[in-house]
């Protein structure tokens, strides 16, 4: 019988090997800082968003009165982060037409509202693959942009922060295993500098990932606040629900 | 059914009057409440795994009135139905509370529901006189997961869509109707706006008003014929020991008794189920998939299309058909019919009419798709449910007085379900198609087989009064 379990536990771990080794092939995610806690970044992510992201994607299921709640006012948000639309009441639209971007990119740009929920999986959350994605473009004369991406291969969006991080070559290194040739990814080489050092770029990365993330779900803080009274709360009940119980209970023999 | 009209003193309390005045005038409800709470007699001696149908029934509440407050503001339109979830989650006060009560929820009820199935398991709960309570109860199951499948379209996300297209795409591998049937299942010819609408009718209200009916029926059916218990004993039998009046020694009055002892089950149950929705509401991309964030799109098919967490054991049994499984399957079927003809005690015209069905069986199973016979064996996963009181042939209910190898074979069992469950999380993969093929054969070998392997082995004797300790 217990042969039985550790044969079928055995091929448990099998199958759940294969998988993994699937998805190898790919880059590992870098950890993005997780900090939605942190206004200063939200707020800084929030500019560099409507800077660089909104001419291409839409956030269509979120108000930019919502900045609010990192901290922004009304007429914070109007005098610096409107230049889609002039009402504070509306949602993030791009300026760019979707047939045109189509025509462009080859494809529409995703909206971004829930993007970081949505790109979860196996490799970390969905912040993880934003904050790797985006520092990951290198040139590529190859492709219509001139950008190609690490993580995403042949993605069709170019390197839009490129002025900040400059120009990077990915270095390759042949890797033989069982008679065939992989290339394996060993670092970067800067080709050109950018505006930015690499770490005020990675900084400025996680906090737009940051605020990517607390777009997705901008009640999420909340959430954890309210949560811990609900289990405070719960806690006092079942204490009482025991006693109580423990109170009928004590006569039946 | 004639009520006597009751006078009351005139010097009772005002409390005592207005109870008179509405019990003379209502009767039938202060009969339901002494039959069904205060006057229930309940084995004293349920455990732990007893708590679950009142869960249960709570989850359906929970289901029912966040249920209701959705749909306020959701749109079953399938130009409006991603971006009205999302309005809910973001522009509606407290919109994301009832939206993870709901996703959770649906989780919730099959978690407490496979518990409760297993506790039924076993202690022989469905035996005799309790068949219909067991039967109404997989009915419950049968419409839990419509209501569950048919509701998970309704966010309109990649996952909604394309598991949806898979499901109702497996209609269509029935011969001759399917494809009609799928057809008007979908309402289109692909998922769209009106596979959306419909199923948002059957969601919230074809199905459970169903539900509710069910509901009634097994809770009605199960205060006729009075609770199982651990022991198996029966505590209502005539020469089970009672008291002056007629009250089993060994029940206690469901109310309080029993609502108290709930009551704390339920404190603990929201415990887990808050931590869930208030710190994990996606709970790893298994209450809420990943990939159900990206609208649905019909010309974007997901790389790897899983349903969710509560249906992968059957759906694992789906993929274990292959067209090479099905030279096993019939295997089977003429190792069944062998064994038939030269067992079984039977005249001779009923084994001519054995070797006739499996030959037909057989040819229909070398004729038609492996597909189809995959949706065959996912839906008789379930329906086998329904057969059960009629498989177990053991002298005796529970698990406790069984031999002792039983609960190993009961432990294999969850084992293989679980197992079946992860797999149909993961791609499919040679391995995991081989272990599903063999968790398979074992989970319909354990249901079809029982009435054979559940004879075998001494039990050991069931005590006349249940056990008992005072806490």
């Amino acid at each position: 019988m217990k042969k039985l379990i550790l044969t079928l536990v055995a091929a448990l771990g099998l199958a759940a090997g294969a998988v993994h080794a699937a998805g190898a092939n790919t880059i590992a995610w870098d950890k993005a800082p997780n900090k939605t806690n942190d206004l200063a970044s939200l707020q800084n992510g929030a500019k560099v968003f409507v800077n660089y992201c909104l001419s291409c994607h839409s956030a269509a299921f979120m108000r930019f009165n919502r900045l609010r709640d990192i901290g922004l006012t009304e007429q914070q948000i109007k005098d610096n982060l409107l230049f889609t639309t002039e009402k504070v009441g509306e949602t993030m639209k791009a300026s760019i037409d979707p047939r045109q971007a189509k025509e462009w990119f080859g494809a529409n740009p995703p909206d971004l509202t829930v993007i970081a929920r949505s790109r979860a999986g196996h490799g970390g959350t969905g912040a993880d693959y934003l904050y790797t994605f985006l520092r990951t473009f290198y040139r590529d004369e190859a492709k219509a942009t001139g950008w190609n991406n690490l993580l995403f291969q042949n993605v069709g969006m170019p390197h839009v922060l490129w002025e900040l991080q400059g120009d990077r070559r990915p270095i390759f290194e042949a890797h033989e295993s069982h008679g065939q040739t992989t290339q394996v990814f060993k670092g970067w080489q800067q080709v050109a500098p950018g505006t930015m050092t690499p770490l005020q770029f990675d900084q400025t990365i996680g906090d737009l990932v940051n605020y990517l993330q607390w777009m997705g779900e901008p009640a999420q803080n909340t959430r954890v606040r309210v949560g811990v009274w609900v289990l405070i709360f719960l806690g006092i009940f079942t204490v009482i629900a025991w006693r109580l119980n423990a109170a009928f209970w004590k006569d039946v023999k | 059914m004639a009520h006597e009209f009751k006078e009351i003193s005139p010097n009772a309390s005002a409390g005592a009057k207005v109870t008179n005045w509405f019990e003379n005038r209502f009767p039938t409800a202060f009969d339901a409440y002494r039959v069904h709470m205060s006057e229930y007699y309940a084995p004293k001696n349920f455990n732990f795994w007893y708590v679950f149908g009142s869960l249960a029934l709570v989850v359906l509440v929970i289901q029912i009135v966040t249920g209701i407050f959705l749909v306020m503001h959701y749109k079953p339109d399938a130009a409006l139905a991603f971006a009205s979830v999302e309005y809910i989650m973001r522009d509606v006060p407290w919109g994301w509370l009832i939206r993870y009560m709901h996703s959770t929820g649906a989780s919730a009820f099959f978690i407490v529901v496979y518990l409760h199935m297993f506790r039924g398991l076993i202690y022989g709960s469905y035996r005799k006189p309790r068949e219909l309570v067991w039967i109404f109860g997989c009915a419950i199951f049968l419409a839990l997961m419509a209501e569950a499948f048919m509701g998970y379209l309704l966010p309109w996300g990649q996952m909604s869509y394309w598991g949806a297209q898979v499901i109702v795409n497996l209609f269509a591998a029935i011969p001759f109707v399917g494809p009609d049937l799928a057809l008007l299942i979908r309402g289109d010819f692909v998922v769209g706006d009106a596979t959306l609408n419909r199923f948002f009718s059957f969601h919230v209200i074809a199905v459970p008003l169903v539900l509710l009916g069910l509901v009634v029926a097994h809770l009605l059916a199960l205060h006729d014929v009075g609770s199982n218990n651990p022991d198996g004993v029966e505590i209502k039998a005539p020469n089970a020991p009672k008291d002056a009046n007629g009250k089993p020694l060994d029940g206690v009055p469901f109310h309080p008794y029993y609502t108290v002892h709930d009551i704390f089950a339920l404190s603990m149950f929201l415990m887990a189920f808050t931590a869930v929705v208030f710190f994990a509401p996606e709970f790893g991309g298994y209450f809420l998939e990943y990939n159900n964030f990206i609208p649905a799109d019909p010309l974007v098919t997901p790389l790897h299309i899983a349903p969710v967490w509560y249906f992968t054991p059957f759906y694992s049994m789906l993929r274990a058909i292959t067209s090479e499984m099905m030279y096993a399957l019939i295997a089977c079927v003429l190792l069944g019919a062998i064994l038939g003809v030269v067992k079984a005690r039977l005249p001779g015209f009923l084994k001519g009419g054995i070797v006739i069905a499996a030959a037909v069986v057989v040819l229909l199973m070398l004729s038609i798709d492996a597909k189809f016979w995959g949706v065959v064996v996912m839906g008789g996963a379930v329906i086998i449910l329904f057969f059960l009181p009629w498989l177990d042939n053991s002298a005796v209910k529970s698990i406790r007085y069984r031999p002792s190898w039983h609960k190993y074979l009961y432990g294999i069992f969850v084992i293989n379900f679980l197992i079946l469950g992860y797999l149909g999380v993961q791609p499919p993969s040679p391995v995991g198609e081989r272990v599903s093929q063999v968790g398979t054969l074992f989970y319909f070998g354990f249901f079809l087989l029982m009435p054979w392997w559940s004879r075998i082995g001494a039990t050991k004797p069931v005590p006349d009064r249940v056990n008992f300790t005072a806490h």
